[in-house]
C-alpha cells in the first residue's frame, strides 16, 4: 500500500553508492526531504535524471536533500545491480544520495509503483507531495513543474499548488 | 507491409509508440495494418527476440536495428533521440525512415 499524504516517513537505514549507509535520521536538519524511488535501466528515469540532479543541486543551497532509492530486483534485471548502481552514479556524477534496497522492506514501507516516483516530506517528515516530478519526459516539453513547486511550498510552509500526481515510469520489479 | 508492434503491459510506453506510428502512416497515407502482440513471460520474450516495450519491426526489421541487439527481456526499451536524449519510444524520424 502506497503512502497517503499526511502520513510520516518510514525509517530507513541503506548502503549508499559511495559507500556509507545513510539512514532517514541522518537527514533530520533537512527542513524538506525528497525520497524518489528510481533504478538503473529505466528510460524513464534515463530522461528524467538530469532533472533530478539538477533539482537536488539547486534545492541543496537552501538545506532540503533529495535521496534516490534502487529497489528493483536486480536478479531479473541485473542493470539495477548494486555494483551498477555506482558505475551510474559516478558516470553520470549524481548529486543526491543514491541507496539501494535489496531486500524490497523500504519499497514495501512506501509503496511506490513506478521509477521515477517522489515521496516529499516536510520538516517534521509528513508527506506533502506524491507522484511525477514533472509534466512530461521530454525536458523540452515541461509546464508543469510539479516537484519544484512542491519544493518552493514546503519549504515556504505551504501546502503545494498539487499535492499529488500520477507517477510515470516503469513498474517497481518486485521479487 | 507488414508492421508489428510487440508490447509489455508492465512498460507504460506502448500506446504512445501506437499512437506515434499511426500518425506517421497517416502521414504518408499508408493503409498498413498494425499486428500487435503483448508479450507475457521471459520464455516468449526470448522466443520472440523481443529486447523490451515497444519493439516495433516493418516487415520483420526492427525500427532500432541497434537497440535491437539488446537481450530478450520484460523491460522498457530504450530508444535514443538524434540529439542524444533517450526516450521510452522511438522517435519519429525513427519510424519515417522505417516505413519509407
Amino acid at each position: 500500500m502506497t503512502l497517503t499524504l499526511g502520513s510520516q516517513a518510514s525509517p530507513f537505514d541503506l548502503p549508499g553508492v559511495d559507500g556509507r549507509k545513510h539512514s532517514l535520521d541522518e537527514y533530520d536538519e533537512a527542513p524538506a526531504l525528497a525520497v524518489i524511488w528510481s533504478c538503473n535501466h529505466c528510460p524513464y528515469v534515463q530522461a528524467w535524471e538530469g532533472r533530478m540532479t539538477q533539482i537536488a543541486s539547486d534545492y541543496a543551497e537552501l538545506g532540503a536533500r533529495v535521496v534516490a532509492i534502487n529497489s528493483n530486483d536486480a536478479t531479473s534485471h541485473p542493470g539495477d545491480s548494486f555494483e551498477e548502481m555506482k558505475t551510474r552514479a559516478e558516470r553520470e556524477g549524481f548529486s543526491f544520495d543514491y541507496l539501494h534496497d535489496e531486500d524490497q522492506s523500504v519499497a514495501q514501507a512506501y509503496g511506490p509503483s513506478r521509477t521515477p516516483e517522489v515521496f516529499l516530506f516536510d520538516r517534521e517528515r509528513k508527506l506533502r507531495y506524491h507522484g511525477a516530478i514533472d509534466d512530461s519526459r521530454d525536458d523540452q516539453a515541461v509546464v508543469e513543474n510539479y516537484f519544484r513547486d512542491a519544493l518552493d511550498a514546503v519549504l515556504d510552509g505551504r501546502e503545494p499548488p498539487v499535492s499529488e500526481t500520477p507517477p510515470v515510469g516503469c513498474s517497481v520489479k518486485w521479487r | 507491409m507488414k508492421i508489428e508492434l510487440l508490447y509489455w503491459e508492465g512498460c507504460p510506453s506502448h500506446p504512445e509508440a501506437d499512437e506515434l506510428l499511426q500518425s506517421v502512416l497517416a502521414a504518408r497515407g499508408l493503409q498498413a495494418t498494425i499486428e500487435r502482440h503483448e508479450v507475457m513471460t521471459q520464455q516468449e520474450a526470448e522466443r520472440l527476440r523481443f529486447p523490451g516495450s515497444p519493439t516495433i519491426r516493418v516487415d520483420g526489421r526492427d525500427v532500432d536495428p541497434e537497440g535491437a541487439r539488446s537481450p530478450p527481456a520484460l523491460n522498457c526499451r530504450i530508444y535514443y533521440l538524434s540529439d542524444g536524449r533517450v526516450s521510452p519510444v522511438p522517435s519519429r524520424e525513427q519510424l519515417e525512415e522505417a516505413l519509407a
